[in-house]
């Protein structure tokens, strides 16, 4: 009895390690660094998660948890409710979609994916937080948020790859 | 082996129904966004109360996160102060030796504003109480600029309260749950504040713009400002006190006015609220705790 118990535990943590892990980075993006200029151009950590995972192990981060994390990501961030949840969800229909084709490249051609997922994601949040708050977004910061996403992809993407090797291998 | 087979046989079977399954939870989910976006623009009340509520579940979890960050930060400041030490003392002295004199002028005029304000029988307004709070997350990034601080409702934390710190204002409280509070900055798209330079008493009102400095609108026609000009709160509307420092205007181009604001977002740690007891116009809808009116 006791040993299933824990073996149903140990698979549920496992289960839910992105999920939680995916919470715990947008909490850690609210977190005030007090670097002069990062906290304005702070990018979407929870974007590159929801990518990575999408590609590799969906199954663990289902539709339904990216809503959520799109959810909490508006409720903190003070964006309009709904903005990061609809792109959210939205972007990841289109990296399922398009998981195949990802799973088995090169990380180069992962990463420059990723630059064309979050180009389109960064457009659609802009345009629906222009829109909600009824004046334009300094595109510029936009741009800086973005680009600062793309270079630390490289780093949370090898971290999490790391993660899923040792934690999430039996999973 | 049979095992295996079984379950092959049951992907089978089970792959078709998953996918459909998956594709109306997906439309679902999609549908349920759509919902959230259109109730957060007609019923934003209840959103925004929505909003708070997470808010304030997650404040404490953000509260011990940022503690660790905030050591390092005192600990790089110091290692930095100590090569420092010697300019910062002589700059110090020199800026003693100049508010010294600054010091005896304040005295002087004190003591005559006083007894002017006596002759005149002047009502000075209400004393203010001040609530100190940490901020626990800078949130929002290039899309929304707002601070997330550790105090709320119970201690004492009201919707429209103007935040500042030493060096001037830094926004006013947006949203107030009963352990936290948001802090729209004067920098967002979204902030408007009466203002009045300091010097020619002309009114205007800052507006946000999503970047560093937020821009002067407004104005009356004619109105002369120069660069340099010091920017006050005004006080109407009756939501902020006035003579709040706001900032210096930076450029004047085209129309265009910026204020270079006093306060470094960066650099914040601690705020105070002020509570002036002024209701002004952002309390005009129903009063949560009480359930009537107050206007």
């Amino acid at each position: 009895m006791k040993p299933t118990v824990w073996n149903r535990m140990d698979v549920l943590s496992r289960q839910l390690t992105p999920f939680i892990l995916t919470m715990f980075l947008v909490l850690l993006s609210a977190v005030p660094f007090q670097v002069p200029g990062l906290a304005r151009v702070m990018p979407l950590f929870s974007l590159i998660v929801i990518f990575h995972w999408g590609i590799y192990r969906a199954e663990l981060l289902p539709a339904y948890a990216v809503f959520i994390v799109g959810f909490f990501q508006d409720a903190l961030s003070g964006v309009p409710m709904g903005v990061h949840t609809i792109v959210y969800v939205m972007t990841y229909g289109v990296i399922l979609a398009q998981q195949r084709f990802f799973a088995r490249k090169p990380f180069y051609v992962v990463w420059l994916g990723f630059g064309l997922v979050s180009a389109g994601a960064t457009l659609l949040i802009w345009g629906f937080a222009s829109m909600m708050k009824g004046g334009v977004i300094d595109p510029r910061a936009v741009a800086s948020q973005y680009a600062l996403g793309i270079g630390f992809y490289p780093i949370i993407a090898y971290l999490l790859s790391r993660w899923q090797r040792a934690f999430l291998q039996q999973a | 082996m049979r095992v295996k087979n079984s379950t092959r046989t049951d992907n089978r079977i089970a792959a078709p129904v998953k996918s459909v399954t998956q594709r109306f939870t997906y439309l679902l989910l999609i549908l349920s966004a759509i919902g959230v976006l259109v109730i957060g623009r007609v019923d934003v009340a209840s959103m925004e109360q929505v909003r708070t509520q997470i808010v304030d579940a997650v404040a404490p979890i953000l509260d011990v996160i940022g503690r660790p960050v905030e050591s390092f930060n005192v600990g790089v400041d110091r290692i930095h102060e100590i090569y420092t030490v010697f300019d910062a003392n002589q700059k110090l002295r020199q800026e003693r030796d100049r508010l010294l004199h600054w010091q005896a002028l304040a005295r002087k005029l004190e003591t005559e504003n006083r007894a002017l304000k006596g002759l005149l029988n002047f009502n000075a307004g209400p004393e203010p109480r001040f609530i100190a709070a940490r901020v626990v997350a800078d949130t929002g990034g290039a899309f929304a600029h707002s601070l997330i601080l550790n105090a709320g409702e119970r201690a004492g934390v009201r919707k429209g309260q103007a935040a500042v710190t030493g060096d001037g204002l830094i926004g006013r409280i947006s949203g107030v749950g009963s352990r936290s509070s948001r802090l729209l900055l004067i920098t967002d798209l979204n902030s408007r504040i009466p203002i009045v330079i300091e010097s020619t008493r002309i009114r205007a009102v800052l507006a946000g713009t999503n970047a560093g400095r937020p821009r002067m609108i407004h104005l009356p026609t004619g109105a002369m400002v120069a660069i340099g000009d010091r920017v006050v709160t005004s006080g109407h509307g009756g939501v902020f006190p006035n003579g709040l420092p706001v900032g210096v205007v930076t450029s004047v181009t085209d129309g265009i006015i910026e204020i270079q604001p006093y306060v470094n977002r960066e650099r914040i740690e601690y705020v105070r609220v002020l509570d002036y007891g002024l209701r002004g116009i952002v309390q005009s809808g129903p009063d949560r705790r009480t359930g009537s009116n107050v206007r």
